[in-house]
């Protein structure tokens, strides 16, 4: 997510080395047979508190079970989405990997190099499935196939500082509509304060606002019809509409200064620092604007409050739809049979539960909600619980080539460089290009 | 008919003669025979590694490069679905693409006329044996050795609208803080100016050694017949810089051409693509979306400007050095 760490990772002719190293890692290092089975997981945690959490979970498996021995691999983000098309194909595939589902985890179903995971989840009369909340299952599944193991989800909503908000004279409470949300935009420009931080050099933290309001104007029928290129696909009027209604917002220039250079850890930091009074963030915001503020401590706990993404007047969405990521652990085609039964035991209610109280995630394990412990992140967990839709982040869920357009154009239309029908002319194109 | 019976006739005369002749050079016709051997084996022992490696790296890859674009595919399995030519269609359709290209010819541009005559005048002014004159050639050079992503990072803090030296300086004299790398009209021109500052520390040594090579006396004799410091320049150094120069140039133009590893840190492409280049918009489009053939097809583009390029370039200026 961070493009310095991509830079710094793949330089041009440091992916042609890399390449020629591990072509010739692999002819010489295939095939180390053990008594035990290894089982190799690959992940992109850059957090020591959370991969200690890992560690113990893994440690006390392996005591349950002295014949198998987990193995971390690690990847950098950015790294680990250019390299897992290689990797898949090579015979130095992990057993397990992070996903983000949608059109990714599609493709890379389509491909064979993964696990059917169908069977696993019905065996023992669906033991396994009726352990996961049914919303993240299906999440999970393409055309009645299930093909990763649940693991957390996520919600995007508002964060904002409370302080600022007394500040400038304006109340969460009041912010129901979209128009709502303009009339508090204006009015905290006003008083003299930034209102919202945004990552418009990553591009995809911009995009979650054109997301939410496609999905507030047009519903899940709108959507999911685009998706399947039915009707009038992306060029459809609420869609085009909800480009309409980031312009607005646009045209008020609520960002920070500079905003369509900075990456996220940045726009983190400057609300961290108290220098705007919202962010559209997800579950891991408070945790990290803590770590990204200049002085190190960030805003304090009760200083941050939270809000829904508001409906917008004469939409076909609910206001209980809810857009945020789904995790899982996809499963490559020839894992052993421990990787699985590692899998659910990772992920069994018990060990979702002190991951929550960790502050990792937000379980999908049935029973496991009671561990969130965190205000902010229980009220997220509450607003999960009922949701009506839970959608998957549009550049994951559309797969990696839409996606991106996805990100590019709605940077595009909150900077005023590009009418919102041209930027769902450029979805459509990218789109349509892919079929 | 009279020639050709003289030439019998001589013919007869030089048959024995010859024979005494040949035995030498049949000799030496041994020798180089053997000298040829001897030849073979080297090429058989040592040729093959160097050209397995080559094909296996250089050409193969190339090749296949060429082969994916025509294919519309994600990096999965095997390329099946052929397309023909659209993927350069929509190349060349692109906006971004466009802007590439542009922002690639700017590059060269900006080198050509910004970068080297600043190194030549550097080079000119430390070519002479002053005291201190290591020590800035040092100074000058150092950003070249600096590793291209390193660089970006480094000025990215510097243009940073916040925190860095660009926002210090405006403020001092009372500005508005500026977001250079922000602005996707000046991106480019902070870009420009990295570029500028990395590179020119190259050419300015690739100057100095040319300078070093020019005969003193021609100089001495300008000097003596009356040429100012501009003309001496002018009518002497430059004409003998020539070789270098060219050379100078060439680098610079095949240097701008792969620019990639700079941008990254500092822009990323952005913002709205008005600081890609082909070499980014290929990481970008291809890699990061996972379209390969689109990707492979920017490769085909890049590989053939590059190509005809570098020969023309040869073939028209650097054909005498």
């Amino acid at each position: 997510m961070n493009f310095v760490h991509k830079g710094a990772a793949l330089s041009g002719r440091r992916i042609v080395s890399i390449a020629a190293a591990a072509g010739i890692s692999l002819l010489m290092g295939a095939g180390v047979a053990s008594a035990t089975t290894v089982v190799k997981w690959m992940h992109l945690e850059l957090d020591p508190k959370f991969l200690g959490v890992w560690e113990d979970i893994a440690k006390k498996y392996e005591a349950q079970h002295p014949d198998v021995d987990i193995q971390m691999q690690f990847l950098e983000n950015e790294a680990f989405k250019a390299k897992l098309p290689t990797l898949l194909q090579s015979d130095d595939v992990p057993d397990f990997f992070f996903s983000w589902g949608g059109g990714v985890l599609k493709q890379q179903s389509e491909t064979g190099a993964l696990l059917d995971l169908t069977a696993a989840l019905d065996a023992d009369g669906g033991k396994l499935r009726k352990a996961y909340t049914p919303a993240s299952v299906d999440g999970l599944t393409f055309d009645g196939k299930t093909w990763a193991i649940p693991y957390k989800v996520g919600l995007v909503s508002f964060f904002y500082n409370k302080a600022l908000f007394a500040k400038a004279g304006v109340k969460a409470e009041d912010i129901k509509s979209w128009a709502d949300f303009l009339a508090t935009v204006k009015k905290i420009k006003a008083a003299g304060i930034v209102p919202i931080a945004g990552g418009g050099g990553e591009k995809w933290p911009i995009h979650f606002y054109w997301s939410y309001l496609v999905m507030r104007e047009g519903g899940q029928k709108v959507f999911e019809a685009a998706k399947k290129g039915e009707g009038e696909g992306f060029l459809d009027p609420a869609i085009i509409k909800a480009g309409d209604d980031l312009a607005e917002l646009g045209k008020l220039e609520p960002f920070q200064p500079g905003y369509l250079g900075a990456t996220w850890p940045q726009t983190l930091g400057v609300f961290g620092d108290g220098k705007a009074a919202i962010i559209l963030g997800f579950e891991g915001t408070e945790a990290n604007q803590r770590k990204n503020a200049g002085d190190g401590k960030g805003l304090a706990s009760d200083n941050i409050g939270r809000f829904v993404f508001p409906t917008v007047e004469g939409g076909a969405g609910k206001p209980t739809d809810t857009l945020g990521g789904l995790n899982g652990w996809a499963v490559t085609k020839k894992a052993s049979k421990e990787a699985i039964d590692f899998l659910a035991f990772l992920t069994n209610a018990e060990n979702e539960r002190a991951m929550a109280k960790a502050g990792m995630l937000l379980p999908v394990a049935v029973g496991a909600d009671d561990g969130v412990v965190n205000p902010l992140l229980a009220e997220s967990g509450k607003q999960l619980a009922g949701s009506t839709w839970h959608q998957n982040f549009f550049d994951q869920d559309l797969g990696a080539a839409v996606g991106r357009v996805v990100n590019d154009v709605s940077v595009e239309i909150v900077s005023g460089q590009m009418s919102s029908k041209d930027g769902a002319q450029m979805i459509q194109d990218a789109f349509e290009l892919e079929q | 008919m009279l020639p050709t019976n003289e030439s019998r006739t001589m013919a007869n005369i030089s048959v024995p003669s010859m024979t005494a002749a040949a035995r030498p050079a049949r000799k030496a016709a041994n020798r180089k025979s053997s000298v040829a051997h001897d030849r073979l084996t080297v090429l058989l022992i040592f040729l093959p590694p160097a050209l397995l490696l080559f094909t296996l790296f250089v050409i193969m890859p190339m090749g296949e490069a060429a082969w994916y674009s025509l294919y519309k595919w994600n990096g999965y399995g095997t390329p099946t679905e052929f397309i023909g030519l659209r993927n350069f269609q929509v190349l060349f359709r692109n906006a971004a693409f466009t802007q590439a290209l542009m922002n690639n010819g700017l590059i060269i541009v900006i080198s050509i006329c910004i970068q080297v005559p600043l190194a030549i005048w550097l080079a000119t002014m430390l070519a002479h044996r002053i005291p201190g004159v290591v020590g800035f050639r040092l100074i000058f050079f150092l950003p070249y050795v600096l590793a291209d992503v390193a660089a970006g990072l480094i000025w990215r803090f510097v243009y940073d609208g916040d925190y860095g030296l660009f926002a210090a300086i405006s403020n001092f004299f009372g500005f508005a803080n500026p977001y250079v790398l922000a602005d996707k009209d000046v991106a480019i021109y902070a870009v420009l100016g990295v570029i500028v500052w990395k590179y020119f520390g190259f050419h300015m040594m690739l100057f100095i050694a040319g300078l070093q090579s020019v005969d003193k006396s021609v100089l001495e004799a300008a000097e003596i017949d009356g040429a100012t410091g501009w003309q001496k320049f002018r009518y002497v150094t430059l004409p003998l810089l020539g070789s270098t120069l060219r050379l100078s140039i060439f680098f610079a133009v095949v240097g701008s051409l792969q620019l990639f590893d700079m941008i990254m840190p500092l822009t990323g492409g952005g913002p709205s693509n008005s600081t890609q280049t082909m070499v980014t918009f290929l990481y970008t489009y291809g890699v990061m979306r996972m379209q390969v053939g689109l990707g492979s097809a920017v490769g085909v583009v890049l590989f053939i400007i590059c190509v005809t390029l570098a020969f023309g370039y040869k073939r028209i200026f650097m054909r005498h050095d």
